[in-house]
């Protein structure tokens, strides 16, 4: 039929095929049959051929490769669906010649236009990996290509792939770790199972413990953490610096939150197992609500969340037990969820609600599960153990049991109670007695050796009963279980050495009996214990110690819980489920003790810059204060803010007057918390008070914010020595420390851990993060003088310093004004406004650009789409990197965006369209010549020298009248820092001011002294090749240093 | 892998008591087996390695779901019946172990589910059942609905369905009660409709999940519902309220249940009667019960419905039907032990399943429906029920 010319025969001849593929019989040789029809036209017959080759195409390979032209093919198809089928049909033809083949059609689909065809190629990916290992190093390639891929439908399938083929890659996660986290809400349901487990594993390596507060984790880890420090001071600071969770981990918490609410078991599944595993312990508990929920679903789902729970009840208990209720146990519950569930009761049980888990239990003993009933009573007996004071309830209620008629349960009471007496013997000879009754009719062999033992171990407390207990067992010996008979031998040892008069007799009776029992075992110990108690002359030394080697006290054996050793599995896992690793199982690593540098996952967003230019360490700069800044909103709830700038810096001003509040006193004392730089500034005290008070100032912003930084921590211990601020600033600094601080605080964390790895490396602006990071106590936002670079430098880094020093640097701002200047009017842009401010931070967008924060805010009730720029008119040679079009804004959002703008070291406007879906609108920025400039670091001398070179012509100067409350130090260093963004010169005289800069743009200096004259006159000399800017600027200084 | 895995399974099987007691992670030395067990029919997967188990469960339960949709009913007859689509619907769902398409309303694109009408069809014209067109579903936006749908009449069903799992001792008073709620939808408009429902009193939502399809920060913020849903039917949200809230029980249970030891009769009364049910008749009324094995047979007379009492099973269950306030049912009679046991040491739990029209338990409502992004006006509706989940009494 299959050389039919009508497709309907050819059709029910395949049906039947597969019908008999379905019930087992081999159909393979049909083959060659078969795979003529490959290319056919009708798609049904096509399928079921597909389904057929894939049977038996390993089997008769050479005949299968007469097909693979077709598929060749059909990867050309239009249609995408026939292009995705055909490759996963030629990738399921397990026939190694065609590697090459698979391999080219891979790497071909995964630049597909259809995510569909890509999603299949990751699919394929795995195949070809378990056909032919080799490829490895191919395919791997071919992953990193996908991991980029944006689209929903691929992230699962890629991932999972991943997972197959190198699941210790992790480099090839960082940067995609992102965008991950942000897609995996949209990505279907199974690839979120497969992304989050891998996730997990990814947080695990790469970020710090959030448990170091906890109890239970404290004590090993800080020990362990700080063993490895040297440097005492170090310790402090870290012990101060209490854990602050990296902002990518936040993330990845943030986003997996809303699975929870999956309908999909397995989803909210491996949520569960993140929180659990990566979460501080305060938030891990959220997910016991969705768990709960899942219980109400099918049996085999309940199993394995019960499982789950089981082991999370034992470290938590807390984090169930307003969930107690829910592991009430159904009596239509099939056995295994019976016995799970109370396994779980018995793991919550604590004083509170034992009472009423107790009568719980009560109705649970009489179920008709005799099972369930057994285990039952395992639970009470662990119950009783765990909780002592119900210790007496329970073993009374059990001793009820004792009484039960059915066998089972009163077997199981009494190898519970058993264990139960052991561990308090003293009063309960009733017990024992009563116990020694029931020998009569208990046939359950564990059961009558519990008896035995405890009689023979307390065989003094009931010197009538037990005789007469071991005369009726030496009657029936022959006939008991071989446990049983063990226990006789025991006990009647035991009398033997106890109470011998009575009982010496029927002992060796035993013994007799014992000799020529069936089981080795018995013979065995038959014939030690008559060794070593019936006295004889050879073995008289033991035998002296016959009585203590029987009688000694035993310990209590603990009852625990099953499911105590399976912690160390990940949670969610078959090997959890089984208890033992299943293959390809792997293990969750431990947390690091230092983070890896995050600014690995960082580029992802610059990746679609174009223009990019790579300076990783700018980069990293960048990217972690905008994370930190949604997040410090969100997390602290300070007002959704319309401009973030603005209430970051409100709320900042606010902390800053209840640190100004405690630091009153220590004001005006010059010192900072690190030693070296304290006994620095103390010698130096009397000839540089000047240049120290400079210092100080650059430094007492950083030291407000590592003050309110530890204050907001409730860590209070020793900061109040670094506290050295002068107070009356305090209010008007706070206005000029918007974007420094957010960064700053959001980098301590992470990289002062990467401080001692990155010292190796010299680098220039490396070294500068470093200081910055290395002691945030003296200066984040580095403007320091030489002298106090070099005092607050340890002596590893002080050569490094000073080599430093005559180099002209790049630092990073100083101040940052909080002005933001109108780009768009929200009535002339229809409801959108836009605001631009200079957040003076090197351009992540390339060199000489300076960059631009825009905050577009939507002030309509509608939401704003596609926010994006166009017809840019700028002036020759200026460039601009646009902001990444934001997609949508909602009612009374806003949005802070940055961007790039090259000015060419001019003030000419830069002038473009912002447009959005419905309406575009003409807007310009202008700089103010200000902002063209970046700070740099460089000694007195050195300025000295450059002024000397930029003379003439290059100067321009100027007389000036100062407002007098302008002419203290610092109050000028201010102003003039917050109108130009320049660099503080160390000055060795009084009256001189210095300032350094360079244009962004083509990196000529700019330098500033301003010199105080008699009579509040001062002189204003700027310096520099560019002599348009240098007249600007001179004419914008003017004003600030004269007006009051 | 061959068949001989299955090998491991059987004799798990065997070796359990009940079907129900079959572990559903059985390991073999080579293989893991995981099952789940649906009418009455055990579906079995082979795993190789390491994989949370939860997503093996749950596909194979995607997979129940998305037989039964197709053929009607899941059961042993019909798979083989339909051995062919199976196949072919296996085909689509899975690709080397791993997920494919598993929402029934694109798998119903790439085969048409047989009907009696298409078999008609097919027979006649020789055309098949596997679509003709190949959707391009999977690529919209919206990867649970198809593109170009169309219907004549619009119309927008959803059912409240709460469930009441509670636990009843001895004395009538209650031990644990929950209620669970789904609210199933049956969503038939033209084009790309863009709904919204908001609930007079979403508070009582103590924990929800969500189809895919729900946009979960409007929820967050709003707590309404928005949504762009799927063709068909389909299940929108379930949701729990917590045991903390007061569940108010429509039912009660007077029962008298006892054996003697000394006779081989004992005595069985029960009564069901209506409480605090807001004016509304309880419907549905279903009481079974699994006897002690001793029991041997039981000679009862209802005042109302009827019973029925296999010997085999020792299972008794009585159909009452609705209750009337007036009268309330009853069964009463004896139960004839077998001679010579004693006494089983717990009395048989009372199992309850009742139904309540239009009324939701947990005093959930529906505010409003909304629609937006097509023209016309659909038709909308909206049915409260309240039933009994596992609702316990024992006695």
């Amino acid at each position: 039929m299959l050389e039919s010319s009508k497709d309907s025969a050819k059709l029910d001849a395949m049906k039947r095929i597969v019908g008999m593929i379905a019930k087992g019989k081999n159909a393979s040789e049909l083959f060659p049959a078969v795979v003529k029809n490959v290319a056919s036209k009708n798609i049904e017959i096509k399928k079921l051929v597909y389904v057929y080759l894939m049977r038996y195409a390993e089997e008769q390979q050479d005949l299968a490769l007469l097909s693979i032209s077709t598929f060749q093919r059909a990867l050309k198809d239009p249609n995408q669906l026939i292009r995705a089928s055909a490759l996963r049909v030629l990738s399921s033809i397990r026939v190694p010649i065609i590697v090459p083949i698979m391999m080219l059609a891979i790497k071909e689909a995964c630049s597909d236009l259809s995510p569909y065809v890509r999603k299949n190629a990751a699919h394929a990916i795995q195949k070809l990996y378990s056909l032919d290992p080799e490829q490895k190093e191919m395919l791997i390639e071919v992953i990193e290509k996908l991991l980029k891929d944006r689209s929903t439908l691929v992230a699962g399938s890629v991932v999972m792939a991943f997972e197959e083929v190198c699941p210790d890659r992790i480099d090839l996660i960082h940067k995609n770790y992102r965008k991950l986290c942000h897609l995996l809400v949209d990505v279907e349901e199974w690839g979120q199972v497969v992304i989050i487990h891998m996730l997990t594993r990814y947080a695990r390596t790469q970020f710090v413990s959030p448990w170091k507060d906890d109890e239970v984790v404290e004590e090993y880890s800080e020990n362990n953490f700080y063993e490895s420090d040297e440097e005492q001071k170090e310790k402090d600071q870290k012990v101060k610096n209490t854990y602050t969770m990296d902002p990518d981990h936040r993330l990845l918490l943030r986003n997996t939150k809303p699975l929870l609410q999956s309908r999909n078991a397995a989803v909210v599944m491996a949520v569960a197992q993140l929180y659990w595993h990566l979460a501080p312990k305060s938030e891990a508990s959220i997910v016991a609500k969705s768990l709960v929920r899942l219980l109400r679903s099918n049996r085999e789902v309940q199993y394995i969340v019960l499982q789950n729970i089981a082991t999370m009840s034992i470290q938590r208990k807390g984090m169930f037990e307003p969930y107690l209720k829910s592991f009430y146990v159904r009596s239509t519950d099939p056995t295994m969820i019976k016995t799970l569930k109370l396994e779980i009761l018995t793991n919550l049980a604590n004083e509170a609600n034992i009472s009423t888990l107790l009568r719980e239990f009560q109705t649970y003993v009489r179920s008709q599960d005799k099972q369930f009933a057994a285990a039952t009573i395992q639970a009470i007996g662990r119950c009783a153990t765990n909780i002592t004071e119900v210790t007496d309830t329970c073993l009374n209620g059990l001793v009820c049991l004792l009484s039960n008629r059915d066998e089972i349960v009163v077997a199981e009471s009494v190898v519970v109670i058993k264990k139960l007496l052991q561990t308090q013997p003293a009063h309960h000879c009733e017990i024992i007695k009563h116990m020694a009754k029931l020998l009569d009719n208990i046939t359950v062999p564990v059961a009558r050796a519990s008896i035995l033992w405890l009689i023979g171990e307390y065989c003094e407390r009931v010197p009538k009963i037990a005789p007469d207990v071991l005369r009726k067992t030496a009657k029936s010996f022959t006939n008991e279980d071989d446990l049983v008979k063990l226990q006789i031998l025991n006990l009647g040892a035991k009398l033997y050495l106890t109470n011998s008069k009575q009982t010496k007799l029927l002992t060796q009776y035993v013994l007799n009996l014992g000799k020529y029992d069936q089981s080795y075992d018995i013979r065995d110990r038959t014939r030690f214990i008559r060794q070593l108690i019936v006295p004889n002359e050879k073995s008289g030394a033991l035998s002296k110690y016959a009585k203590k080697i029987f009688l000694a006290q035993k310990p209590a054996p603990l009852l625990e819980s099953p499911f105590k050793d399976r912690d160390h599995f990940q949670l969610g896992t078959l090997s959890h489920t089984l208890n033992s690793r299943a293959s390809g199982y792997l293990e969750l690593s431990d947390w690091p003790e230092v983070a890896p540098d995050p600014s690995v996952r960082d580029v992802d967003v610059a990746e679609s810059a174009k223009e990019w230019t790579g300076n990783l360490d700018k980069t990293k700069k960048e990217k972690p204060t905008e994370k930190f800044y949604s997040e410090s909103e969100e997390e602290e709830d300070e007002s959704a803010s319309t401009s973030a700038s603005e209430s970051e810096s409100g709320s900042e001003s606010e902390k800053q007057d209840e640190e100004e509040g405690s630091s009153v006193d220590t004001s005006g004392s010059s010192t900072s918390s690190e030693e070296s730089s304290d006994s620095e500034s103390d010698s130096k005290e009397s000839t540089a008070k000047k240049t120290s008070r400079a210092a100080n100032e650059s430094v007492s912003e950083n030291i407000k914010k590592k003050a309110k930084d530890t204050s907001k921590k409730r860590n209070t211990s020793n900061s109040s020595d670094t506290e050295s601020t002068p107070s009356e600033k305090s209010s008007s600094d706070s206005k000029s420390e918007s974007d420094s601080k957010s960064d700053s605080e959001s980098e301590k964390s992470k990289e002062e851990k990467q401080v001692h790895d990155k010292k190796a490396s010299n680098k220039q602006d490396v070294f500068l993060l470093d200081l910055d990071d290395f002691y945030p106590v003296t200066t984040p936002v580095a403007a320091p003088t030489a002298a106090v670079l070099s005092t607050s430098l340890t002596a590893d880094l002080e050569g490094l310093c000073l080599s430093n020093s005559s180099v002209i640097d790049v630092t990073t701002q100083v101040a940052v004004p909080t002005k933001t200047h109108e780009l768009l009017h929200r009535m002339s842009g229809k409801g959108l406004a836009a605001h631009y401010h200079f957040s003076r931070q090197p351009s992540i967008f390339g060199d000489g650009m300076v960059s631009v924060q825009v905050t577009v805010t939507n002030t309509t009730d509608q939401k704003i789409e596609n926010i994006h720029i166009e017809e840019k008119k700028l002036p020759p040679g200026m460039r601009m990197h646009d902001f990444n079009p934001i997609e949508c804004l909602e009612p009374a959002g806003s949005i802070t965006v940055p961007m790039g703008i090259d000015f060419c070291d001019s003030t000419q406007m830069a002038s473009f369209q912002l447009c959005t879906k419905d309406g575009r609108f003409n807007v310009t920025i202008q700089p103010p010549v200000g902002e063209l400039l970046l700070p740099v670091t460089m000694s007195e001398k050195d300025f000295k020298k450059e002024q000397g070179m930029l003379i003439g012509m290059n100067e321009t100067s100027a007389t000036i009248a100062v407002a007098l409350q302008n002419s203290t130090r610092h109050v000028i260093i201010e102003r003039v820092v917050k109108a130009a963004n320049l660099g503080i010169v160390p000055s060795g005289q009084d009256n001189i001011h210095r300032f350094a800069a360079k244009t962004a743009h083509s990196g000529s200096l700019v330098l500033v002294t301003v010199e105080l004259k008699e009579s509040s006159t001062a002189q204003l000399v700027i310096n520099t090749e560019k002599t348009v800017i240098g007249s600007v600027l001179l004419r914008e200084l003017k004003p600030v240093l004269s007006q009051g | 892998v061959s068949r001989s895995v299955c090998d491991y399974f059987f004799e798990a099987q065997e070796r359990a008591s009940e079907a129900e007691n079959v572990p559903p992670v059985i390991p073999t030395p080579h293989h893991y087996l995981l099952s789940v067990y649906r009418h009455k029919i055990f579906f079995v997967a082979v795993i190789q390695s390491e994989v949370p188990p939860l997503f093996v469960i749950e596909f194979l339960h995607r997979v129940v779901d998305t037989f039964q949709d197709y053929f009607g009913v899941c059961s042993e007859v019909m798979i083989k019946d339909n051995v062919v689509v199976v196949y072919e619907v296996l085909e689509e769902m899975l690709d080397n172990g791993f997920p494919l398409a598993t929402e029934s309303n694109i798998l119903k694109e790439l085969i048409k589910p047989p009907t009696i009408l298409r078999t008609v069809v097919n027979t006649i014209t020789g055309s098949t059942n596997v679509g003709d067109q190949l959707p391009t579903g999977q690529l919209s936006v919206v990867p649970w609905r198809r593109t170009g749908v169309k219907y004549t009449n619009n119309e927008a069903y959803f059912d409240v369905i709460e469930e009441i799992d509670a636990i009843i001792d001895k004395s009538g008073s209650t031990i644990t009660a929950e209620i669970q709620g789904v609210i199933d939808a049956c969503v038939k408009l033209t084009g790309m409709p863009d709904l919204t429902l908001s609930f007079m009193n979403p508070r009582l939502l103590d924990d929800v999940s969500f189809h895919p399809c729900v946009r979960f920060k409007r929820w967050e913020s709003e707590r309404i519902l928005s949504f762009i849903p799927p063709d068909g039917n389909f299940r929108l949200l379930s949701y729990h309220v917590s045991a903390q809230n007061l569940v108010a029980i429509p039912v009660y249970v007077k029962h008298n249940i006892s054996f003697r030891d000394s006779s081989s009769l004992g005595r069985f009364e029960i009564t069901v009667g209506p409480k605090q049910t807001m004016g509304k008749t309880v419907e549905g009324v279903m009481v079974t019960s699994q006897m002690p094995k001793s029991v041997l047979n039981m000679t009862l007379t209802p005042s109302q419905g009827t019973h029925i009492f296999d010997p085999v099973t020792k299972l008794l269950s009585w159909d009452v039907g609705k209750i009337n306030p007036q009268k309330l049912p009853s069964l009463k009679g004896s139960v004839s032990l077998q001679a010579g046991t004693s006494k089983p040491d717990e009395n048989p739990t009372i199992n309850l399943q009742f139904k309540i029209q239009q009324l939701a338990i947990s005093g959930l409502k529906v505010n409003r429906l909304d629609m937006y992004g097509e023209k016309y006006k659909p038709f909308k509706g909206i049915k409260y029920m309240t039933k009994a989940g596992k609702f316990q009494v024992r006695t």
